[in-house]
């Protein structure tokens, strides 16, 4: 008899007042009985409309019929099938717009918890399995995968599933691209990316930190050394700004250089070299996922007062439901219809404040969202002393700029077919963000296993 | 891991090494640069690249001990492993095509002036180095620059070696005296190349200069080391760090340098009394 009950069982977590002072995790896990209990609230549908709407195709009530079975091993072993890092995608997804989002039992009450779900699984799995995965016989041949973020990782992944020799080169001195630098520690323990980032190193992948492709080393030098496919997946490139005055001074900051200086840098810890700016009131400008996860990060430094200015209303925020929820729980204050034009300086060029007009909807825009228009006679000065702007980037040059053969869209997205990840030359495919701009873990994930898929079959045709 | 091949002291604050990085020697061009981290909890440091060898797979930095970091590479010693060593970074400069150059290097910026002034003269031009220290004991490379330079002045800022004046004196008198530059390049502390820009802008001379601001990941991603150029956003890491001296905000430049300075001095002490431990 499944369990009946309308609402999710509730997720453990830290306690609002708590958390926004420590960067440990939020979230706590289900234990083995929630995660039972939660369990039985999926009713097996037949047609799984859940998983049509996971970009990596997990059988989700496969996965759960395992749970209620108590066998998590094999859960684990379902989800691990379709997605290379469940307990990153436990954490990180959108469930809400994806698999839950179309959950039967969502029509009436609330959606079986199929995130939380994966999450137990994937951390029962890292607690208790025993014996690593073999590494799969080799098949002979190489190939190339640019970046260690959520995309490379995948597509890494699922080619040394099948055979091959994987050589993953990533800039920075650490895997993991924005899950180490981006997704703070309370969101997603960098522990956790680690183990993932392990287990595909035990299944034979390799991992070449410090080596920038576009500088280091070309496309081209990659098919001379041999490699005779490249996944691109080098992530959303540089931070965009307003080009408001003052967007210079000293206390401005991108989310993405905030961030990294928190997450990747560790700057939280005070005896780490890496400074940060330990400011009394900031105000972050933008609402999405990476504006969510900088407020949370300046508050959890010791700012008294953190705002969230954005300029629609809150409908509209790009953020995740819970991401926000979280956020106003910590005490995060929203700023909305609010939008920035000039940011003030004090003598010596720290930031001393941030002068904002209010705005009210307007018509619907070619976003569909409704767009936001200035309300005459409203500017007013924020008072701040640090300003995190997190309005998107645009991508990174370096690439396109050294791989002949290489299109791209006019704002320098790489131009790549939807479903196999081909760009316009031959055996180089591209995926996540570097492709879509700035979107989730997931979609980046789902784009590196659908390249892996068509890299396969270019290397299979090539040496029939 | 990448290894000290070589450990030289060039004065009291600066040091040299080479280090092992066949990777980024095999690219590397003068006027990139390179990131490194000396431990595993180290904080990322850009540096410029000051030399390199292809053959032996080496890179050679310059840096002046200036705060935590620099200090705690200072402490390894040849033979010994630093983790990180990333590049070669950024554009490298422009110097095919120029027949007669005025390179213009300030104290430790000589460093990054050198390798430039050696590919010029490699490629034929004309090459006036005109180099500024503090004062005697903190000169460094006269030999390199020398076997490199058509002509070679020094000016020292108490009158203990060289001529006693600014590099912009040297430079001014070289112009009137009659030389004709194609460009100047200027390399050393802000102060100096925004007045060696305001001297060749005068002059209507044009003047590359190579800018050095905080950095974290130095590949296009964190945004730290946008400068105002001609108006506009620029990333030093992708853009630079060359760019025309005469378009570049220094003064703003110059504010954003000085960011983090307390949090330096606080680290700084704080690794001179972790050494002097070491040492009882």
């Amino acid at each position: 008899m499944p369990n009946m009950s309308l609402k999710k069982n509730e997720m453990p977590s830290q306690a609002p007042d708590v958390r926004n002072k420590n960067f440990g995790e939020v979230a706590l896990g289900y234990t083995k009985e929630q995660a039972v209990d939660e369990a039985n609230r999926c009713l097996g549908c037949k047609n799984k409309p859940c998983v049509g709407h996971c970009p990596v195709a997990i059988d989700i009530p496969a996965f759960i019929g395992k749970i209620k079975e108590e066998d998590f091993e094999g859960a684990y072993q379902i989800i691990q099938k379709s997605s290379s890092l469940p307990a990153v995608c436990g954490r990180v997804c959108p469930q809400e717009t994806q698999c839950e989002g179309k959950c039967v039992r969502g029509i009436k009450g609330e959606p079986v918890a199929i995130g939380r779900l994966e999450r137990f699984v994937a951390d029962w799995h890292n607690a208790h399995a025993e014996k690593k995965a073999d590494a799969p016989a080799k098949n002979g041949h190489k190939v190339a995968v640019v970046g260690s973020g959520p995309a490379g990782l995948t597509c890494a992944g699922e080619m040394a599933k099948r055979g091959y020799d994987v050589s993953v080169f990533e800039a920075l001195h650490q895997a993991g691209g924005v899950l180490v630098y981006g997704i703070p520690e309370f969101r997603l323990p960098k522990s956790i990316v680690q183990k993932e980032i392990d287990g595909l190193k035990e299944m034979g992948v390799e991992i070449d930190t410090n080596v920038v492709i576009g500088r280091t080393l070309s496309v081209d030098e990659l098919f001379e050394q041999g490699y005779e496919a490249v996944f691109i997946g080098s992530g959303a490139g540089l931070p965009r700004f307003m080009n408001i005055p003052g967007e210079n001074l000293k206390g401005v900051y991108s989310a993405n250089e905030f961030l990294t200086r928190v997450n990747l840098m560790k700057a939280y810890k005070e005896e780490n070299p890496t400074p940060i700016m330990h400011a009394r009131k900031v105000a972050v400008v933008g609402g999405g996922n990476v504006a969510m996860d900088a407020a949370r990060c300046a508050k959890r430094l010791g700012a008294e007062e953190v705002y969230i200015v954005y300029r629609r209303s809150e409908a509209e925020l790009p953020a995740r439901a819970e991401e926000v929820e979280h956020a106003k729980e910590e005490g995060i204050i929203f700023k909305l219809l609010t939008n920035p034009v000039e940011i003030l300086g004090d003598e010596s060029k720290f930031v001393s404040g941030m002068k904002c007009v209010q705005m009210e909807l307007g018509e619907p825009d070619e976003s569909g969202r409704r767009r936001p228009v200035v309300k005459e006679g409203s500017e007013f000065v924020l008072d701040v002393d640090c300003v995190i702007m997190s309005i998107g980037t645009s991508p990174n040059p370096l690439i396109k700029s050294t791989t002949s053969g290489l299109d791209t869209q006019k704002w320098g997205g790489i131009i790549a077919d939807e479903k196999t990840g081909q760009t316009s030359r031959e055996g180089v495919f591209a995926g996540g963000d570097a492709v879509t701009g700035a979107a989730t873990v997931i979609l980046a994930m789902g784009a590196g296993k659908d390249a892996a898929a068509a890299m396969d079959e270019y290397i299979q045709n090539k040496n029939k | 891991m990448y290894q000290i091949k070589r450990k030289k002291e060039l004065n009291p604050t600066v040091t040299l090494m080479e280090i092992d990085a066949p990777l980024v020697a095999a690219k590397a061009e003068p006027g990139q640069f390179i990131i490194l981290r000396v431990d595993e909890a180290g904080e990322r440091i850009p540096l410029t690249v000051a030399d390199y060898d292809r053959e032996k797979g080496t890179v050679t930095i310059i840096f002046q001990i200036v705060g935590a970091t620099t200090q705690a590479l200072n402490h390894k010693q040849e033979g010994e492993f630093i983790v990180d060593f990333v590049g070669p970074l950024g554009t490298p400069s422009h110097v095919e095509g120029l027949r007669k150059v005025a390179v213009v290097g300030g104290g430790v910026g000589c460093a990054i002036a050198y390798p430039i002034a050696k590919k010029l003269h490699s490629l034929g031009a004309e090459v006036h180095s005109i180099v500024g220290f503090r004062s005697k004991d903190l000169l460094i490379l006269e030999d390199e620059f020398k076997a490199c330079s058509d002509k070679y002045v020094v000016m020292t800022d108490d009158g203990s070696y060289g001529q006693k004046g600014l590099v912009t004196n040297a430079l001014e008198e070289l112009i009137k005296s009659g030389e004709q530059y194609d460009e100047v390049i200027a390399i050393g502390p802000l102060i100096m190349m925004k007045f060696v820009c305001k001297l060749t802008k005068e002059y209507g001379i044009k003047t590359m200069v190579s800018m050095n601001p905080i950095m974290i990941d130095g590949t296009g991603m964190c945004g730290g080391c946008r400068l105002t150029v001609g108006g506009k956003t620029k990333f030093a890491c992708v853009d630079g760090p060359d760019f025309d001296g005469h378009e570049v905000d220094f003064d703003e430049a110059m504010e954003r340098g000085t960011m983090y300075r307390e949090f330096e001095r606080h680290a700084h002490e704080k690794t001179c009394q972790l050494f002097a431990k070491e040492v009882q």
